[in-house]
């Protein structure tokens, strides 16, 4: 497998207003993650996932660190490179969906192709072709009104996936979701990444860090735990890695 | 897709936009009424002038014509003079007066110019004949209404009513000819014309020879400023007046309307300008999250403003259709209302409609709807995607 993603001593500090108390939302992170894998980020709330995960899909940049993603060094793009980056290479699943609702759910997918100039033709048939992959072929005319918590979420993960992107990221997923339709969107994760999809997952949710190649646990920003999931390493112990601090 | 996604997000609050679509038209309107007034009344003046395609109007030294009683003597020895000159080709002198009648128990006073009906530039004729004969007057249709009479009649007029002795200078028979329009009288206004030496002899002014009016007319090509200074050196007793001074004139007497058509239209275009931005910003707002997921989905920060920006130039562009019908309806009635202002002539427009009017009106209103979407669209483009997603989250 080849290294798709190396993180190494990140670091974010906000500010809260002007003047005002500083939190350390991530301190010195490093991360390694190989093309195919499929890596959950647990934690209690506040930990710092969302806030790392933020930084390892480049839409907020580190105070300190390296970040390289698909060989290119990530914290020193300019906004305009940042942006043409992840449309190209980073596919985001968000907790709220986020779907546009004056859209149908295959303008929804097609929405990212457009932004990247894929002609009419071809961002029709793929949005058509991810829609089927997501179970949704019959849905393709629904505005995000017209569909379930469930089936939004599939549309969604289905423009993440329009420019066939290296990395697919998820913010709690299925926080939104009831447990039923949660596993239906655990089941989908891991038929990606069967597919050969790389995914990174921010969860609470024990089914989907359970369904994920390995799981990192953070506490106050860092990275205390690393464990390689038992169901997915193919035998019944926990394979804990230590921490890299 | 930009243009797709800027329409729709208008039509998710389609109530909304429709209001802001109409307050723009109500702004737009007003402006277009202010650009026609700022020029209507102008351009009204000058056509006014030009239509009988007289360039020069000579009055009694130091007044503008009509502008009061003084008159100018000697008018056909001037008349003659003026003749003379190569680039002249119509003179026509014109004597302003007084005609009353008795109707009954009642008297009725109405404007009179004497004229040759040959050469005049002062009236149309809509029917009948023209006053050629001594004893014949064409009259308009006030005068009709005021005295009863029809075309044909003789009647008995008087001129030149002295209030010391109560008596007249001057009474005559004669016969309404024909029905005419009188281009340069107010609204209401009734009017007759007859012949310059028939109103002399009535009025009293027949021994100095005298007339109120000069208009000269000149051949295509004619330089008209070597023609009025000619005559303002060689005819002292005259000012000589061109129509481009005549328009300078009014243009500083009408500055006033110019002032007040800026002004309001200024308003307008500012209420325009607050009225769209105010709607963008509150609809980026209502969007952070999703403009923020757009970002981060890799949606350029160009392709975000432009998108903004259309939304507030189509909001500009519906209103401005809108307020350029609403415009020209308002105009008409206003126009209708200010055509009874006193002592201007009644063919002169306030809101003149010129194609210009409204290319100005519609160009003003795309500028400023494209300025309106600057805040809100730098606003959405410059959104911090993570905070943005995070307070989302948290709210």
């Amino acid at each position: 497998m080849t290294l798709l993603l190396g993180a190494h001593n990140l670091r974010r500090d906000y500010e809260l207003g002007r003047g005002g108390e500083v939190v350390h939302a991530v301190r010195g992170v490093s991360l390694e993650v190989e093309r195919g894998d499929y890596l959950a980020i647990v934690g209690p709330s506040g930990s710092g996932k969302s806030s790392l995960l933020n930084l390892l899909g480049a839409i907020d940049t580190p105070d300190e660190g390296e970040l390289t993603i698909a060989g290119r060094r990530i914290e020193n793009m300019s906004d305009r490179e940042l942006t043409d980056f992840r449309l190209r290479n980073i596919g985001f699943v968000f907790q709220r969906f986020y779907l546009l609702p004056v859209l149908t759910a295959r303008e929804n997918v097609e929405l990212p192709m457009a932004e990247a100039g894929v002609s009419r033709a071809d961002r029709r048939a793929r949005a058509s072709e991810l829609l089927r992959y997501v179970g949704l072929e019959r849905r393709e005319r629904h505005r995000p009104t017209q569909l379930s918590g469930g089936e939004q979420q599939r549309v969604a993960i289905a423009r993440a996936l329009a420019n066939r992107p290296a990395l697919l990221l998820a913010d709690e997923p299925t926080g939104e979701l009831d447990a039923r339709t949660g596993e239906e969107i655990i089941a989908l994760f891991e038929r990606l990444n069967a597919d050969g999809t790389t995914l990174i997952v921010v969860t609470h949710d024990e089914g989907l860090a359970s369904a994920a190649r390995r799981a990192v646990h953070m506490k106050d920003g860092a990275i205390v735990h690393q464990e390689v999931s038992r169901v997915r390493a193919g035998n019944d112990d926990t394979g804990a890695v230590p921490s890299q601090e | 897709m930009r243009a797709l996604l800027a329409m729709a997000a208008l039509r998710r609050h389609g109530a909304r936009t429709l209001l802001a679509v109409l307050g723009v038209a109500v702004a737009a309107a007003m402006l277009l009424c202010m650009v026609m007034l700022s020029a209507g009344l102008r351009e009204s003046f000058r056509e006014l002038l030009l239509s009988r395609g007289f360039q020069l109007r000579l009055s009694p030294r130091g007044t503008l014509p009509f502008d009061t009683e003084a008159t100018i003597t000697g008018a056909s020895e001037i008349a003659r003079v003026l003749r003379t000159l190569p680039d002249v080709t119509v003179v026509s002198a014109v004597l302003g007066g007084q005609l009353h009648l008795e109707r009954g128990d009642a008297s009725v006073t109405s404007f009179a110019l004497g004229v040759n009906p040959a050469a005049q530039g002062d009236y149309e004729l809509l029917s009948g004949r023209d006053a050629l004969a001594p004893d014949a007057m064409v009259v308009n249709d006030e005068f009709l209404q005021a005295t009863g009479a029809h075309v044909g009649d003789t009647l008995q007029v008087a001129a030149g009513y002295n209030p010391q002795l109560r008596s007249y200078s001057g009474e005559r028979r004669l016969v309404v000819s024909g029905r005419a329009r009188f281009l340069y009288l107010a609204a209401g206004q009734s009017a007759a014309a007859l012949r310059i030496g028939t109103l002399q002899a009535m009025t009293g002014r027949a021994r100095n020879d005298e007339a109120s009016l000069f208009m000269v007319r000149l051949r295509e090509g004619a330089d008209v400023e070597a023609v009025r200074r000619w005559i303002q050196q060689h005819v002292p007793r005259v000012d000589a007046i061109s129509t481009a001074e005549a328009m300078q004139r009014v243009d500083e007497r009408l500055s006033y309307f110019r002032q007040l058509g800026f002004i309001l239209g200024a308003v307008s275009l500012i209420v325009g300008f607050l009225l769209v931005t105010t709607l963008v910003t509150v609809s980026v707002n209502e969007r952070v999250g999703e403009i923020a997921v757009m970002r981060a989905m890799g949606i350029s920060r160009i392709h975000v403003v432009q998108q903004i920006l259309l939304e507030g130039l189509a909001i500009s562009l519906a209103g401005a259709v809108i307020g350029l019908g609403l415009g020209l309806v308002t105009a008409r009635y206003l126009n209708s209302i200010l055509s009874a202002f006193p002592g201007l002539p009644a063919a002169i427009d306030f809101f003149l409609f010129q194609p210009r009017s409204a290319w100005t009106a519609l160009g003003l209103l795309v500028i400023v709807g494209i300025a309106a979407g600057l805040y809100p669209s730098w606003r959405a483009a410059t959104l911090p995607i993570a905070t943005a997603l995070h307070e989302e989250a948290v709210a």
